[in-house]
């Protein structure tokens, strides 16, 4: 039996006690306390820095209690990579959406990955530029109505969605490239574990993690906050399988 | 220590070394590359960093990442790529952190060709991206000054915490000549860590957290975080004015012209004095702050200037200022990588003096 006064649920040490501007259902939110969990068990909160995008999360300096950068749009792997090579005993990692990083940023996250560069990355992906009122990202469903893609994405002019995770984990220099999803409690422990790891690896010096989240947009979607979380399963899931693309041998023994 | 031949594009790099650099940042590009080559040789040869990024948007990036962090970081490119960086350049501006860039200008617009030139005046001087800020702009005339500028260039960066550029041209990076170069600063290294800056992120163990952004979302906040960097320009305005300046106090017309451009006038201008004509020389060294004072001074006793420039006008709209309509300022250039001769500028000269004065 808990004593009455033992707490068994708290904000992690590493966030802060800030109110916070994200939708209501949003799981950009979900992502930051896996995030800060993980920096509080590793005992690493001191030694880290993390570089925020521009996109909904760009905010994200607000909610950790962690030195904080903020870079410009797509370009956080760039930043990231300039505060590490200076830094090699911090722990850096970036926090960034898919239009931050599957469109304008393809180019910095790519050679950061074939670089090797000793980072963590955390993905998020919700299918839509969320910041700029829901227009179509690189990661939108083919036939997602956006409202840049008003009737819909129409893949025979914008093409098919880009897997991030799939392409980086193809590239040399990646350690540790997985793809999990916020959308329940049992994907919600699985991908606190993935970011665990992602640290892990950088914390080895093994180089390039990225942990790919399945998020939601309900404001930009059009859906209620439960809707959202379904439409993550219905809809993303079998576009964007879940699953490890990328765990080096040495990566495989971390627990 | 004593004089010896040296390259600008290498003496460049090495005076950053004995700077006291830490991290340089870059992407290959005439006429500027033997500096990222310098660098790669020497900054692994000293336990120091060098990264060739994969463009110039990733390098200036790389560059606003390391320089959040307080130690010594630069990078260099000639135009085209200069014109990449500036949403960067814009960036670290605005989270007031410290870096240094050199831009070797070459011909435009477009790829134009790799011939020195002087047409990212105003794209530098100006701003240089979006938003209202300006950068240090230094402009060295020859390999000597381009060392001790960019020397100077880091001490700069740090006492402002803005972006200082150092602004020369394919001339002046591909020249050799006979230069000295100043002692070796000591750096920071593992284990002999300079103390950090009070902004930079280290990591926020046993202090509150440091958060570098420039971000502004309240338009009140916005402003008064603008009124804050303008009293900062105002205070460089003050105190960081460069020029130089030769045969003014008598001088009927005083030519004008920086970098390489003032370099061939300085030619030009002695010549016309040989045969007895009184023309003075002023040469702009910073570009921003402008030798504005300086030159309205001048403006009350010479009776008028001519602007030399490797573009099409861009320095004479500044002299125009200063000068405020008192004295006419006419303009020479030539553009697209070409460089004037003396000859050229001295019949410039001749044709000017012979023109009536509307003063
Ligand atoms: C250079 C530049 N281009 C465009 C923008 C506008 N912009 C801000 S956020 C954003 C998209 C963000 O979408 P995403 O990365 O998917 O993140 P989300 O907001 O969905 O979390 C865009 C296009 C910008 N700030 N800078
Ligand atoms: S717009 Fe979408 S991604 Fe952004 S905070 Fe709201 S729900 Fe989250």
């Amino acid at each position: 039996m808990l004593a009455e006064e033992e707490i068994v649920y708290a904000r992690p040490k590493a966030l802060s006690g800030v109110h916070t501007h994200y939708c209501p259902g949003c799981t950009h939110g979900v992502a930051h306390r896996l995030v800060a969990e993980v920096i509080d068990e590793l005992g690493i909160a001191g030694q880290t820095i993390g570089v925020a995008p521009v996109g909904c999360a760009v905010f994200a300096y607000n909610y950790f209690d962690l030195d904080f950068a903020e870079a410009a749009h797509g370009r956080a792997p760039a930043m990231a990579t300039g505060i590490k090579r200076v830094l090699p005993e911090h722990v850096v990692f970036t926090y960034q959406g898919d239009g931050d990083m599957a469109a304008i940023g393809l180019s910095e996250i790519t050679h950061a990955a074939a670089r090797g560069e000793n980072l963590t990355v955390i993905f998020i992906n919700n299918a839509i530029y969320g910041m700029t009122g829901g227009q179509m990202a690189p990661t939108s469903l083919p036939g997602q109505k956006t409202t840049s893609s008003p009737l819909g994405r129409d893949i025979e002019t914008t093409g098919m969605p880009l897997h991030m995770a799939e392409m980086l984990a193809g590239i040399p220099g990646s350690a540790y490239v997985v793809r999990r999803s916020l959308h329940n409690v049992k994907e919600i422990n699985r991908a606190k574990k993935a970011i665990r790891r992602a640290f892990q690896v950088q914390l080895a010096g093994w180089g390039f993690a990225l942990v790919e989240l399945l998020s939601s947009c309900p404001t930009n979607w059009g859906l209620s906050a439960t809707g959202a979380l379904h439409w993550v399963a219905t809809h993303m899931l079998p576009a964007y399988p879940l699953g490890d693309y990328k765990v080096r041998p040495e990566v495989e023994a971390l627990r | 220590m004593a004089k010896e031949l040296l390259k600008g594009n290498e003496a460049m790099a090495e005076a950053a070394i004995r700077a006291g650099l830490q991290a340089y940042f870059g992407y290959p590009i005439t006429p500027q590359t033997e500096l990222l080559e310098h660098m790669a040789r020497r900054m692994p040869e000293l336990n120091r960093v060098f990264l060739q990024a994969e463009s110039e948007v990733a390098a200036i990036n790389m560059v606003y990442g390391a320089a959040s962090t307080g130690v010594r970081v630069m990078t260099s490119s000639s135009s085209p790529g200069a014109s990449l960086m500036m949403e960067g350049i814009s960036y670290i501006a605005a989270s007031e952190v410290p870096c240094v860039i050199v831009d070797v200008m070459r011909g435009g617009p477009g790829l134009g060709n790799i011939a020195p030139a002087q047409g990212d005046y105003f794209q530098v001087v100006k701003g240089g991206g979006h938003g209202d800020f300006r950068s240090i702009v230094l402009a060295p005339a020859t390999v000597q000054e381009a060392i001790d500028l960019t020397y100077q260039a880091f001490d700069l960066a740090e006492r402002y915490r803005v972006v200082v550029f150092v602004l020369t041209d394919g001339n002046v990076g591909q020249l050799m000549e006979p230069a000295e170069l100043p002692p070796m600063r000591p750096v920071e290294r593992p284990g002999r860590e300079r103390r950090a800056p009070a902004w930079a992120l280290r990591g926020a163990a046993g202090r509150p957290k440091h958060v570098i952004s420039s971000i502004y979302l309240q338009p009140e906040n916005g402003e008064a975080f603008n009124l804050k960097l303008q009293a900062k320009f105002r205070e460089i305005e003050q105190h960081e004015v460069r020029y130089h300046e030769h045969a003014v106090a008598d001088a009927d017309l005083i030519v004008v012209g920086f970098g390489t451009a003032g370099r061939v006038a300085q030619t030009a201008v002695k010549q016309a004095r040989a045969v007895g004509k009184r023309v003075g020389f002023f040469r702009p060294i910073s570009l921003f702050p402008f030798p504005k004072p300086r030159l309205a001074e001048l403006a009350a006793t010479t009776r008028e200037f001519l602007v030399v420039e490797m573009n099409s006008g861009q320095m004479v709209e500044d002299v125009r200022l200063a000068v405020e309509g008192r004295v006419p300022v006419r303009f020479f250039g030539r553009m697209g990588g070409v460089v004037p001769y003396p000859d050229e500028i001295l019949a410039e000269i001749e044709r000017q003096l012979g023109q009536p004065v509307y003063a």
